[in-house]
């Protein structure tokens, strides 16, 4: 360990070190408690929202409220938990790591782009208490309702939700640039293309969708800021505008970002899966290719959201198909997962039980993903809680149970201990039923027509009937057990912090770089650069005296 | 082994790479604004042609040329730093602030008569794209000159010269031979579309 002699060439102030720091490593734990205390502030909104459908009578929150909230949940959601873990946390601490490189290739532009986030957090924050409270347009924001502040009686709420999504979005292109130019000149000698671990992969090719798809979004956005400030008409049909632009232009970015979450979601299974399986992961290349023909592919079906916008019906049928078709390549990669297990040795960690818990729900998702994607069939079900059924099923998979299973894969690397492994399956399991009893219900909900976004769902007689509303409270009584189903995490992830078992250099006996330095790595990551020998999924060869084979060690050096 | 922290040197290729990732995402975003301008424009089935006329073709050309010999004279730049004459170098860099200063200057002048003639930002829909358009890539020529002149003050300073860092010209220059193509495609579609 060169840690003393590392302190000595480099005195870090405390400041340097903990808070404006340009480690990569640092800056992804940053990004993972910014992350973390956000899903706390969703979850809590989320929790008002049930309180207020169950019983509708106790009028928790006012309609307009009400409206607040379900914007910013799916806003904080999505762009302040899923982004900040699944990219900002995952790939600023991994891939490095995993390339065998001492950091990224823009130290500094990696920090300004946490604290551009950060401020961008902390503007949508802010955005609860200016007058008139939070945007209220919904997450996708949909002009003419986002245009003019009167049709929402929401101003500087929706302007700072604006704002602060610009932010992000500034800060994530920051995060793309440096996470491509790091794979591309930083790998160590031998780490080849196929030899990157799939998490490299995945998150490379979620930066690349991300840097090429959020252009149009960036400019809608402006549009729309200009439309709310200065008073042009882009979006306003009064003026000579197009509503129905905004949501092409919306969705030309929305779309692909559901794949910018998934994909570094499935990175972590693509790692834990064979390691916690003991097997070489099944198609390594198939899993490249397929992940590359669906980042194109999401391109080309956003319009899929739009089906009842009134846009060319003609449209339709296209569309339909190419989203049937993104399901083909993420199909592959599913059965690839699943390959994978067969027949291996499994060790159920938490990690593990978070991984396969993952691949259950998520195969819901994408399985009432073809519904809404069949023109036919979503007219039917759009806009109702079928479709919030459905992207809980897919988002919340990739958000939550993946970013579980990262977090106690990783956790040891992080932070040098180890999490509570009894509580972890405590945890599991109350994530895994508690999120099965809030949203499987959704879907039924959906089929009888309720309406997404709705304060008091009893103004309606359909709505009103005795098993509609038991439905409700039960649901509502699910999320609050899912909510309480994560004190054990918050508990264990603090106590574990400062009193866990400290953790071995290698505790999962896994084969990719990060596994082959200290935990935590020293400031530079390795003592001597490593050179890579095999591709990173060695499990159980033959030829090897132990069932793994780092990436790092040459067969020659073992047998002699 | 010596200075963990070190390891990362700035390297050439970095800024090139880091670039040109950078310049992809702000051809989605013009490429996003021009679509919608040339959708918008094509429904309106030559409705705008009336209002449209009142942009200054003159002024327009004339930025063009203006920009068009900013980019040559970074790309002269450049060259002089490849062959190790920081002298002219830094000549030609300050040549491509000072055309660029004159770029927003006669834009400026456009600005306002066009404002003084009752064409505002919020007219009509050609002059909500126009304002749009023309101001969002004006900020971009902006911070293309402080650029330029973070690394003119570096030049004459002498500090630019260190440890290889000329090929920042060259990351300076991919910079701004984006920001003048988006005008080439911005003074047809605005000035010359009838």
């Amino acid at each position: 360990m060169d840690h003393n002699g590392n302190t000595e060439l480099r005195e870090n102030s405390f400041w340097r070190k903990y808070l404006f720091s340009a480690d990569h490593k640092t800056i992804g734990k940053q990004y993972l408690w910014l992350g973390l205390i956000m899903a706390l502030v969703g979850g809590i909104l989320a929790y008002f929202m049930r309180k207020q459908l169950a019983w509708p009578e106790s009028e928790t929150l006012t309609p307009n409220v009400y409206n607040a909230f379900v914007t910013m949940h799916g806003t904080i959601m999505v762009f302040f938990v899923a982004m900040p873990i699944l990219l900002g946390c995952f790939g600023n601490f991994l891939i490095p790591l995993m390339i065998g490189a001492d950091d990224m290739a823009f130290p500094r532009l990696n920090m300004l782009s946490f604290w551009t986030f950060f401020v961008g957090t902390l503007l949508l924050i802010l955005s609860f208490f200016v007058p008139g409270g939070a945007a209220a347009a919904g997450w996708t924001g949909y002009a003419p309702l986002s245009a003019k502040p009167i049709y929402t009686g929401v101003n500087w709420g929706l302007n700072l939700w604006i704002l602060s999504l610009a932010l992000e979005f500034a800060s994530v292109l920051m995060g793309g640039v440096n996470f491509m130019t790091t794979a591309i000149t930083m790998r160590a000698e031998g780490m080849s293309w196929f030899r990157l671990p799939l998490m490299v992969w995945m998150q490379l090719s979620a930066a690349i969708i991300f840097m090429l798809s959020v252009g149009p979004t960036i400019a809608a956005a402006v549009l729309l800021l200009l439309d709310r400030l200065v008073g042009t008409g882009f979006f306003v049909p009064a003026q000579g505008g197009d509503p129905l632009l905004w949501q092409h232009l919306f969705w030309f970015f929305g779309h692909p970002e559901v794949y910018v979450v998934l994909l570094p979601g499935f990175g972590v299974l693509l790692e834990i899966l064979p390691a916690g399986s003991r097997k070489p992961i099944f198609g390594y290349r198939i899993i490249i290719y397929s992940t590359l023909v669906a980042g194109v592919l999401s391109f080309i079906v956003w319009a899929h959201h739009m089906f009842v916008s009134g846009m060319n019906p003609n449209l339709s049928m296209p569309f339909s198909i190419t989203t049937i078709l993104i399901s083909v390549p993420f199909a592959i990669v599913i059965f690839a997962m699943i390959a994978t297990m067969w027949r291996g040795s499994i060790r159920l960690t938490t990690a593990m039980s978070f991984a396969i818990g993952t691949l259950m729900t998520f195969l819901m998702g994408g399985v009432t993903g073809i519904f809404n994607g069949s023109a036919a069939v979503d007219i039917f079900i759009h806009d109702t809680y079928f479709v919030v059924a459905h992207f809980h099923y897919t988002l919340f998979p990739a958000t939550f149970f993946a970013a579980f299973a990262g977090i106690y894969f990783w956790f040891p690397k992080m932070f040098g201990r180890m999490l509570n492994e009894t509580w972890g399956k405590v945890h599991f399991w109350l994530t895994f039923v508690g999120f099965n009893l809030v949203f499987l219900p959704m879907f039924r909900l959906g089929m009888a027509g309720h309406m997404r976004r709705l304060a008091d769902p009893t103004q309606y007689n359909f709505l009103s009937t005795e098993s509609i509303k038991s439905t409700q409270i039960f649901i509502t009584w699910a999320a609050i057990g899912l909510l309480i189903g994560q004190a054990p995490f918050i508990v264990n992830f603090l106590r574990s912090i400062v009193a866990g078992e400290v953790a071995e250099e290698n505790p999962w006996q896994a084969n990719t770089l990060e596994w082959s330095t200290a935990s935590p790595p020293p400031h530079g990551n390795f003592e001597v650069r490593p050179i890579v020998h095999h591709d990173p999924y060695n499990y159980s060869s033959p030829d090897a005296d132990s069932d793994w084979l780092p990436q790092d060690q040459s067969l020659e050096e073992i047998t002699t | 082994m010596h200075g963990t922290q070190a390891n990362v040197q700035p390297r050439p290729e970095f800024g090139k790479l880091g670039m040109w990732w950078f310049l992809a995402s702000e051809i989605m975003t013009f490429g996003g604004f021009l679509a919608v301008y040339i959708l918008y424009r094509a429904a309106s089935g030559g409705g705008w042609t009336e209002t449209a006329e009142h942009v200054s073709i003159a002024l327009g050309s004339i930025n063009t040329f203006v920009l068009l010999t900013s980019s040559l004279t970074i790309v002269k730049s450049t060259e002089a730093v490849n062959q190790g004459e920081y002298d002219r170098a830094k000549n030609y860099l300050g040549w491509t602030i000072l055309l660029g200063v004159v770029f927003l200057a006669i834009k400026g002048v456009e600005y306002t008569s066009e404002i003084r003639h009752g064409f505002t930002p919020i007219t009509n829909i050609f002059w909500n794209f126009y304002f749009a358009l023309t101001g969002l890539h004006a900020l971009h020529i902006l911070v293309g000159i402080i650029i330029n002149l973070v690394l003119y003050i570096g030049a004459v300073k002498g500090t630019l010269w260190r440890e290889d860092l000329g090929h920042r010209i060259e990351v300076a220059g991919l910079y701004w031979h984006f920001v003048d193509i988006v005008w080439i495609f911005l003074f047809p579609l605005l000035y010359l579309s009838y």
